[in-house]
């Protein structure tokens, strides 16, 4: 598809969006609806008590001139509708994508079977009445029926439908690759599968729940947030009254009829009342959410994002998210009398059946050094000796000759048994690599060392500013290896994390979360395998992969489906971005209320006291100009920052006083001057209109 | 420049005494030894033991709650029988009648609430047992109350994962006999020492120097004639009938000295005599004056201070001792500028000389010539910051500005020092709102001295700031309604608006104190002002407890370069913002319709 189609095509998809937003704009006017947000149930209360105001003007009851009644209620409707569109736009992305997702939930046929040793019994039945416990055989091109774990067999499976990348995953029984998903695909071969979770619960309908926001509680956050809101909405109810009373006094004394009618007050209130941040709130944390699911990273709870902000130890795995995931090796380094040319021979040779990544790399860094060309393994008599996790080395059997590599300890018992010498120089050498971080693979030809190999960890570019970054906001960054506590350390200082966990075991790293616990942080990690659920229970975030085990994602409270282990850090910017929008946004609202003051109350009072007109420094035109005004741009407020409340605030590395200090003079100084600009424009738009 | 160098004395003074007052009371409040151990701690184990009170009992806040209550609770019953009863009971050699149900309930609350606002003059009003058995105790433990109060909510901070606030009992004896009692002591000899007078004789009768005439309405008449010989009074040659000759004057006395001493230190307020520290013989002269005025401020000022060494974070004491400071030096510069500038009525085109040459000059009306205007003023914004109310002055008379800030200062609940422990839990409840949009602003969820701040402890922050705003709303528009009010007011108009909204201002803030021309004795502003004081006093104590109890169950946050530093400039200046933000929203069309239309209307 060409860049020009897909743009038409995201426009397209954005119209259908809004269109569908200002729909439910509609829909969620039902009082029932209104009700869950008490600052926005005032501004509906107030918009139906001056529609009333405005019928009954007809019939002689009259509060204030109909017209300018009606235009209140008018605006005020507006105000209620804008709220509820800043909700339903938010919500627009997250109900695409529950559609979608809805549509690989569909119902099929599971082939159940009694287990996994009986394949030949199967029994068709619908995906729905599958238990918990119930063993299914999925064959190539099959849909897998439910959630479940792999226990016989292996196959690649597509799982595009939940996390939109259509390279097929190795499903396989045993190890940390056992989980599939219900609504996925076999592409090929066979798997048995246990089934973990009934209709109704899997992950797909958590999912679905998640991402259309039909399971979203209010965070305990936002419940704080709202109690200040209604409490400062509650202040503004007995202002306004108070306001009435006092104004009422007032008049009396000085014998004119009172200036203020309850169409006023109740505009007063609505515009006094913290109706920006009162709409936006549900949005921004919907937007936060979706934001989350854009990075691929499913939620389980909305309370998990704002940890998420809280977080101040983040435990990263060292492969794949601090270093690249391949050791490579950097260097021969030949020992007791050996050359190096002998040694780099020996060292391809061992390592031409070896494909793994390090092994490669040794038969890429013979070719470059030395020019030693790649030798065809249907070479006649070659035997290859696999690794072995016993052995802990490989190599190669070839003209009768023996070579062999591997790891340090486990050469020199190899070279010692068949009485040959592991001399100190080698223990040195291999001494030395370890301590600059690298992993030594020391190779021996015929029980005699030749040298060694230095396999060095490439650190990711970038890293180590953006682990300074975190530094600076107060984030501790942790590596977590399995390499040994000397490799560790000298990683850990390249890539300047604060500090590392060697021979990491998951009782080690569970032991670690609590202990930092137990001193006041808040921890992140990420995990698959079964044996990293207890540690990813105890973390505060926890984020399992979504290549991981069953257990592993019900352990946490997040599942990454890219599975990729730096997705932490965006969660954490994910979660203080979402926090740092709410409260730069209450405090616009809050700030916006000073020159909401100006522009009313001297416009109210200055027939009766002309003094105060000194105060109407915007210089609005009337009192009925400055309400409206007022109102008009407490309903446009809301709309204009709809972007900024799905988008988020910008986002910066920076210590919490530099934070403080940016998003104040942003949102509050702006808070404070944006209205009197605003104001000041809309009144003067009303008189060119002549409309007030 | 005279005036000038006051202020500076005045604030220096006070901050020179409070910080090593906050140090002992810290000592006191936390059981640690002082230099009065040894003498007192006999003293309170007695006391424990006749009491039966256990002296480590831990209270949960529910418990600790409960015998606050219970405490003021018969305190208000006690009170308000003495004071109806006091006309068959002894120590009244004045012979004075048992006072009126609604009075006795407004006067109760009032000093129960540590507000003592007072629609009485207390020398005509109450025996000497009144005065001494209910007014002077209840000086002495509504402060303690607030104090202990204070403390329980610092122990929330500080403790882990515990129920116990410490015991009510134990606080408010110590508090009582280790602060208040010596210290008032010292201040009660050198008020004495400076001839506030301190005796049980009954009021007495002196010779004038001069007769006066008064007509048979009590009224004095102006430039009468009076031969007293004859007995006759003659106004422009013509006989008066009906005048009669005044040749004695009554002068009150009583144990002034000791309760003007603790009225002052114990953020109560209450005068022994109806016009307070105005009266000569309650503040005689300059140095009595500094003496009470440095009073007023001192334990809120040193609880700041107590406050930081009993969380072991001397500078969060420091900030909002800063926060508090900065806003009273703000709210002293205006109303200074203000009475000093004077009005243009005042000056009446210039015949009248306000300058500050050889003389105190600005606006000198309702003013004492022995203190002047800096005296005057220091002392007006003082008892307003501290929910004192004692008054050397009178409010009321000060330019509109000049009379809006004390206003403002109760509006803002009391938190710019404050009541004695009250000011100051009022304003970690500040610091909670303030913490809370701050901490988001960072992107964390809010905390405050390394405890989670979540719904419960919202819920009930807001209430304790908004205790007074709503008090005052309400109060002061049902009042506005009712035409009966109107009578009692001094002043038409502007002004009369401002006489309501600043007895409501006063009651809600605890304070005390009156704009005297409004005649508060009425049964409906008796109870609606006793309803008021007793809202904003218990319902912020409710609250700071249930936030201590809630805090002390928490675990204790890490501390990092993440984390929204609350002892640095900008907290402060958040702080203050956030406080008169709250003031500003909730009492801006009040106060246009008051004070501010009033200045407007002077200067026109």
């Amino acid at each position: 598809m060409t860049a020009h189609a897909t743009q038409a095509n995201a426009s397209f998809a954005g119209r259908k969006l809004i269109g569908r937003a200002i729909k439910d704009s509609f829909i969620k006017l039902r009082p029932g609806i209104q009700a869950k947000n008490p600052v926005m149930l005032l501004v509906y209360i107030s918009a139906i008590l001056t529609t009333a105001l405005w019928v009954v003007s007809f019939f002689g009851i009259q509060d204030a001139p109909s017209g300018y009644t009606l235009a209140i209620a008018v605006i005020l409707w507006f105000t209620s509708l804008f709220a509820n569109f800043a909700e339903a736009i938010a919500e627009g992305r997250g109900k695409a994508q529950a559609d979608s997702l809805r549509a690989s939930r569909r119902d099929v046929e599971a082939k159940k079977i009694p287990s996994a040793g009986q394949k030949e019994q199967i029994t068709v039945v619908p995906s729905a009445t599958l238990k918990k416990g119930d063993v299914v055989l999925v064959k190539a091109g099959e849909q897998i029926p439910a959630d479940g774990d792999v226990i016989e067999g292996a196959a690649s499976v597509d799982e595009s439908a939940i996390t939109g990348e259509s390279a097929p995953v190795i499903r396989e029984s045993g190890g940390d690759r056992s989980a599939v998903t219900g609504g996925t695909t076999v592409l090929s071969d066979w798997i048995v599968v246990q089934v973990t979770s009934e209709a109704g619960e899997s992950f797909l309908d958590k999912m679905i729940a998640m991402v259309e926001g039909a399971a979203r509680k209010k965070t305990p956050n936002e419940i704080a947030l709202q109690i200040f809101l209604v409490a400062l909405s509650i202040i503004f109810i007995l202002v306004t009254l108070s306001l009435y009373a006092y104004s009422a006094f007032s008049a009396k004394q000085a014998g004119v009829a009172n200036p203020t009618s309850v169409t006023t007050l109740v505009a007063l209130l609505v515009c006094l009342a913290p109706t920006t941040i009162g709409a936006l709130l549900s949005a921004i944390g919907i937007a936060g959410m979706s934001r989350l699911n854009s990075a691929n990273v499913l939620a389980m709870s909305g309370r998990a994002i704002e940890a998420a902000g809280d977080v101040d130890i983040l435990l990263l795995d060292k492969t794949g998210t601090i270093t690249l995931g391949n050791r490579q090796a950097s260097e021969f380094i030949p020992v007791d009398g050996a050359s190096e040319q002998e040694l780099a021979d020996a060292a391809q040779l061992s390592s031409l059946a070896d494909e793994t990544p390090e092994g490669r790399s040794v038969v890429i860094l013979a070719k470059e050094k030395f020019g030693i060309r790649e030798r065809h393994l249907s070479q006649s008599g070659m035997e290859f000796i696999p690794f072995t996790a016993k052995t802990r080395m490989s190599g190669v059997n070839f003209g009768g000759n023996e070579i062999r590599k591997g790891a340090a300890d486990a050469m020199k018992d190899y070279v010692q048994a068949a009485g040959g010498v592991y001399s100190e120089k080698c223990a040195a050498v291999v001494k030395n690599i370890s301590s600059q971080g690298g992993t030594p693979l020391v190779v021996a030809k015929n029980h005699k060392i030749l040298g060694v190999v230095h396999l060095k960890d490439i650190i990711k570019q970038g890293v180590r500013e953006k682990f300074a970054d975190l530094r600076k906001m107060g984030i501790k960054t942790i590596m977590i290896t399995g390499d040994n506590p000397m490799t560790a350390a000298a990683i850990a200082a390249e890539a300047g994390v604060d500090d590392f966990l060697a021979e990491a075991t998951p009782e080690g790293k569970l032991r670690m979360i609590r202990d930092f616990q137990a001193k006041g942080h808040l921890v992140a990690m990420t995990g698959d395998g079964t044996n990293d659920a207890p540690a990813l229970a105890q973390a505060d975030v926890a984020v399992a992969m979504n290549t991981g085990t069953q257990a592993a994602k019900e352990a946490g409270n997040m599942v990454d489906l890219d599975s990729s282990p730096t997705k932490l850090i965006d969660v954490v910017r994910i979660g203080k971005q979402l926090l740092m929008t709410r409260g730069s946004l209450t405090t616009f609202s809050i700030a916006n209320d000073v020159a909401k003051y100006f522009a009313i109350i001297p416009a109210l009072f200055m027939g009766l006291y002309p003094g105060l007109g000194a105060l109407n420094i915007m210089g609005l035109h009337s009192p009925m100009s400055a309400v409206l005004s007022a109102i008009i741009y407490n309903a446009l407020i809301i709309i204009a920052l709809i972007p900024l409340a799905l988008r988020g605030v910008k986002y910066r590395e920076l210590p919490a006083g530099k934070l403080l200090s940016r998003n104040l003079l942003i949102y509050g100084l702006g808070g404070l001057a944006a209205p009197f600009v605003f104001i000041k424009l809309i009144d003067m738009l009303l008189v060119l209109l002549g409309l007030a | 420049m005279n005036a000038f160098l006051q202020y500076i004395l005045y604030l220096a003074v006070l901050v020179a005494l409070a910080i090593p007052l906050g140090a002992y009371i810290q000592k006191v409040m936390d059981g640690e030894k002082t230099v009065l151990s040894g003498v007192l701690t006999p003293c309170e184990n007695v006391i424990y033991r006749i009491m039966h009170v256990q002296k480590d009992e831990q209270m949960s806040w529910k418990k600790y709650l409960l015998s606050v209550l219970a405490f003021s609770g018969i305190g208000l019953v006690f009170l308000f029988l003495l004071q109806l009863l006091q006309g068959v009971l002894p120590g009244n050699p004045q012979h004075l009648p048992g006072v009126k149900w609604d009075l006795s309930f407004n006067t109760a609350v009032s000093f129960v609430t540590n507000t003592n606002w007072q629609a009485y003059s207390g020398e005509s009003t109450l025996s000497y047992l009144s005065q001494a058995l209910g007014l002077t105790v209840q000086n002495f433990v509504s402060a303690a109350t607030g104090i202990a109060v204070l403390f329980a909510m610092i122990r929330g901070f500080l403790r882990v994962k515990t129920q116990g606030l410490g015991s009510f009992w134990v606080d408010l004896t110590r508090c009582t006999l280790y602060v208040l009692l010596p210290l008032n002591l010292i201040i009660s000899l050198c008020l004495v020492g400076g001839g506030v007078i301190q005796n049980l004789k009954p009021a007495q009768s002196v010779p004038l120097l001069e007769p006066i005439a008064v007509s048979a309405e009590g009224e004095i008449i102006d430039g009468a004639v009076i031969d007293a010989e004859a007995g006759t009074v003659t106004l422009d040659g013509q006989p008066l009938k009906g005048a009669q000759i005044i040749t004695e004057q009554f002068v009150p006395m009583g144990p002034a000295a000791s309760q003007v001493a603790i009225k002052q230190t114990g953020t109560n307020g209450g005068g022994y005599m109806g016009v307070n520290s105005a009266h000569p013989l309650e503040n005689p002269n300059p140095f009595t004056n500094l003496f009470e005025m440095i009073s007023l401020l001192l334990i809120p000022a040193a609880l700041c201070f107590s406050f930081g060494r009993s969380i072991k974070n001397r500078k969060q004491g420091i900030a909002i001792f800063m926060a508090m400071f900065l806003c009273l030096v703000l709210a002293l510069g205006v109303v200074a500028l203000n009475e000093q500038l004077a009005t243009p009525q005042l000056m009446q085109g210039g015949a009248v000389d306000v300058s500050a040459v050889e003389q105190a000059g600005g606006n000198m009306e309702g003013k004492e010539a022995r203190f002047g205007i800096a005296a005057s003023s220091t002392w007006a914004v003082f008892t307003t910051a501290a929910s004192n109310g004692s008054v050397n002055s009178m409010h009321d008379s000060y330019t509109p500005l000049g009379g809006m800030i004390p206003m403002l200062l109760m509006q803002l609940g009391e938190v710019v020092f404050g009541g004695v422990g009250c000011g100051l839990y009022g304003m970690l409840a500040f610091a909670i709102l303030t913490v809370f949009i701050a901490g988001l602003m960072v992107g964390r969820t809010p905390e405050f001295l390394c405890k989670k701040i979540e719904p419960y402890e919202m819920k009930w922050a807001v209430l304790v700031c908004l205790a007074t705003p709503i008090a005052i709303l309400a109060g002061s528009g049902i009042a506005a309604l009712l035409p009966q009010v109107a009578d009692s007011l001094g002043n038409p108009g502007a002004h009369g608006l401002s006489e309501i909204l600043y007895a409501y201002s006063s009651a809600g803030g605890n304070n005390g104190s009156a704009f005297a021309g409004f005649n508060a004795n009425t049964v409906f502003l008796n109870v609606s002002l006793g309803l008021v004081m007793l809202f904003v006093r218990f319902l912020p104590i409710v609250g700071t407890l249930a936030i201590a109890g809630s805090l002390a169950g928490k675990k204790k946050i890490a501390a990092t370069a993440g984390t929204l530093s609350t002892t640095n400039a900008m907290f402060v200046f958040l702080l203050i913002v956030i406080v008169l933000l709250v003031g500003a929203l909730s009492f801006f069309p009040a106060l246009a319709l008051g004070p501010v239309a009033e200045f407007f209307q002077s200067i026109a």
